[in-house]
């Protein structure tokens, strides 16, 4: 198999919000820049996101960057970077206003100024009471921000490689980042992508759960890479979950559905959540639902033949409310559960939403193994781990992450590049590496069907490191998911065709995902205390260990390494820039 | 399917399916049940209609497909319309 050279000074992988942002930053700077991405650059999933982005703008009422960063670091459960938190809260007003010159069609107020809305975890003064803090434009929010992004990288030149799919990077022996491997998927041609830069933005890896919210592009393909070229990632036993997603399909059923009255019932029709939460109820935060709905369905009071799912129930309400208040919850219902949720409740389950960890990163958006910058290598997005979100991300804090991580990473790598790093000798070997791996998906015979290992490894996952954590269930996922990741050496292809062969793409996303999965289940079956959203049911609620926090063994990062399955911790940074040290407390809403 | 649409359809089919793959889940669900329906048995008018379908934006393309808003284009219409029974 043989393949091409091209030259460019950056080469990013991603055209989501990440993506799209730094590439501005380098095309801007008359950078000869590459954009690599399997799907229209408007078409990544960064379009699903409505909610908004937080900005501390204070448009509605008073607000400030540091009250932004209480938060956010509390609800990180302390494992976030308070220096990285402190950066991303602080450049958040910068990049939303930016963003808005780009052309964002933000919701506004009569004054003309940015509209804001409530959104759970942002509070003023400290964790006093809810802020105004998400800006948002109608429900969609992710898509015009891409629109807006993506003509502004038009504007500036920046070269769009449009259905390509990246296959590896190419490392050198020293260790500093030369570029990717990437192919075509309209002729099936491998180029090797030669780049003074490389920077990753491929999003999260949510599809190696059985049940999620994520579309199915998100297959952790920059993680996968990484990890083969020795990078470790970080923090990977962090996975947010959604109380409601439809079970089944994953499609999420907004926060909104029990904010108007929704009532979660158990197989005898009761409203379980008045014993888990008394005051709060349907409407505590999603862990602590998610955690109760598992509780139910592990202890025999799930709904339907298999008795693992409870009841969304919105009966009771006035069919008006609902289709005014809650618009397109009932196609959802219709489509996925196959249930009018005006006159029968809807099946759901916690579903896995986001990815807290990823490529370790500092806040410049260079990739870092322990304060050792990989040269060459940047990453910003979902993909990457600076580590803002730590055990538990905030709704609206995501999308806030793309930009100013993204602007950041593309800053550093245009300071690096004007500083006259040149191209090194292209490493061979590497893309060689990445032929073999083609060449034995092509060439398989007897091997194992992809779909057949991909749900193997999705199954796994959410029996054994799902929402609530067993100690002997991790430890059998373990040796279950090494198990899967010798059937995903053996894939094999029947449709060997050169031209758009999805089956060939989906072997190779399963390459990637599979590496996540198994970072996910041996970091989890480690971390012996639990903090966000790694819950294990040993972990106990006393006055050294609240909520099962141990900060006295556990206030530290996992790295976990593809070679050996080798797991190392770092500190966690807890010094800000410039505002003293918020404090360890115990996580309470 | 007869030879002569099958070999006006297949260079094609490979791309409609990976053009399937869309930034929301609800649309990859539909579009997943319709393949494993249709295989590779695809006519050229549902193939055009389709391609055009995949062309929309995510969010526009969903009010579609879930009902929530009708075209009265006649050539979208009958594949929306098997949409909406998967
Ligand atoms: C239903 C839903 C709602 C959400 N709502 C919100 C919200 O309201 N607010 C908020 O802050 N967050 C929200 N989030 C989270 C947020 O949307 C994501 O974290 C964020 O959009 C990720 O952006 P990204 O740029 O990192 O990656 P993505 O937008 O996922 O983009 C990844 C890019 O990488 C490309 N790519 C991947 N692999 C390869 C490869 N091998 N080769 C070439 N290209 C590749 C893809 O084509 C794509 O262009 C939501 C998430 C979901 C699932």
């Amino acid at each position: 198999m043989s393949y091409t050279v091209r030259k460019f000074d950056a080469v990013i992988v991603g055209a989501g919000g990440a993506g799209l942002r730094a590439a501005i930053q380098l095309s801007e700077a008359g950078l000869k820049t590459a954009v690599l991405s399997k799907v229209f650059p408007t078409r990544s999933h960064t379009v699903a996101a409505q909610g908004g982005v937080a900005a501390s703008l204070g448009n509605s009422e008073e607000d400030h960057w540091h009250w932004h960063m209480y938060d956010t670091v509390k609800g990180s459960d302390w494992l976030g970077d308070q220096d990285a938190i402190e950066f991303m809260c602080r450049k958040a007003n910068e990049v939303v206003v930016e963003l808005e010159h780009y052309g964002m069609p933000f919701d506004r107020l009569d004054n003309g100024k940015i509209y804001q809305r409530p959104f759970g975890g942002h509070m003023s003064n400290f964790g006093e009471k809810p802020v105004r803090r998400s800006c948002a434009a109608a429900d969609r929010t992710g898509h015009a921000m891409l629109h807006a992004m993506y003509q502004r990288n038009v504007k500036a030149n920046t070269q769009f490689f449009v259905e390509w799919q990246a296959l590896d990077l190419i490392r050198d022996e020293e260790g500093d980042v030369q570029g990717v491997t990437a192919m075509d998927m309209e002729t099936g041609d491998v180029v090797a992508f030669h780049a003074r830069a490389t920077l990753f933005a491929t999003g999260g890896a949510g599809r190696i759960f059985h049940s999620s919210t994520n579309a199915f592009i998100n297959t952790g393909d920059g993680l996968g890479m990484a990890a083969r070229a020795g990078i470790p990632l970080e923090d990977m036993e962090f996975w947010q979950f959604h109380p409601t997603g439809v079970a089944g399909a994953g499609v999420l059923i907004t926060e909104g559905v029990r904010g108007e009255g929704g009532i979660l019932r158990n197989s005898a029709g009761e409203r379980f959540m008045e014993r888990y939460a008394p005051n709060a109820k349907d409407l505590a935060s999603r862990d602590v639902v998610s955690r109760a709905m598992v509780t139910e369905i592990n202890e025999g009071r799930g709904c339907g033949h298999n008795k693992d799912y409870v009841l969304l129930d919105i009966t009771h309400l006035d069919p008006g409310t609902i289709m005014k208040r809650l618009p397109g919850i009932r196609e959802i219902g219709l489509q996925f559960a196959g249930v009018d949720c005006i006159k029968e409740p809807l099946p759901v389950v916690p579903t896995c939403h986001y990815q807290m960890g990823g490529i370790p990163t500092n806040y410049h958006g260079q990739v870092v193994v322990h304060d050792q910058v990989i040269n060459g290598f940047y990453a910003a997005g979902e993909c990457a781990c600076a580590s803002v979100h730590g055990a538990n991300r905030l709704g609206t804090n995501s999308l806030l992450d793309l930009l100013v991580f993204g602007k950041s990473a593309g800053e550093t790598a245009v300071a690096d590049l004007q500083q006259g790093r040149a191209h090194k000798p292209l490493h061979t070997a590497s893309i060689d590496k990445t032929l073999a791996r083609l060449d034995r998906l092509n060439t398989q015979k007897g091997g194992a069907n992809v779909h057949e290992a991909r749900l193997a490894m999705q199954r796994t996952m959410q029996k054994h490191a799902g929402v609530f954590r067993f100690d002997n269930l991790l430890k059998e996922g373990v040796a279950e998911i090494l198990k899967v990741s010798e059937d995903v050496a053996r894939t094999e292809i029947k449709d060997k065709s050169q031209v758009f062969n999805t089956a060939r793409v989906e072997a190779l996303e399963l390459d990637n995902l599979i590496e996540v999965a198994t970072a996910t289940m041996i970091s989890a079956e480690a971390r012996k205390e639990s903090r966000g959203a790694h819950v294990r049911d040993d972990a106990h609620d006393t006055a050294e260990t609240p909520n099962g926090r141990d900060d006295k063994n556990w206030l530290k990062h996992t790295l976990w390494y593809r070679e050996g399955n080798r797991l190392e911790y770092k500190p966690v940074q807890m010094k800000p820039l410039s505002v003293e040290t918020i404090e360890l407390k115990k996580r309470a809403y | 399917m007869n030879a002569a649409a099958e070999s006006a359809i297949d260079p094609r089919l490979g791309r409609l399916r990976w053009h399937c793959r869309r930034a929301l889940l609800e649309l990859d669900l539909v579009f997943q049940r319709f393949w494993d329906k249709v295989g590779d048995d695809l006519d050229i008018e549902t193939a055009d209609a389709l391609e055009r379908l995949l062309a929309l934006e995510d969010h526009d393309l969903w009010y579609l497909v879930s009902g929530r808003e009708e075209t009265d284009d006649p050539q979208l219409q009958p594949l929306l319309y098997r949409l909406r029974q998967l």
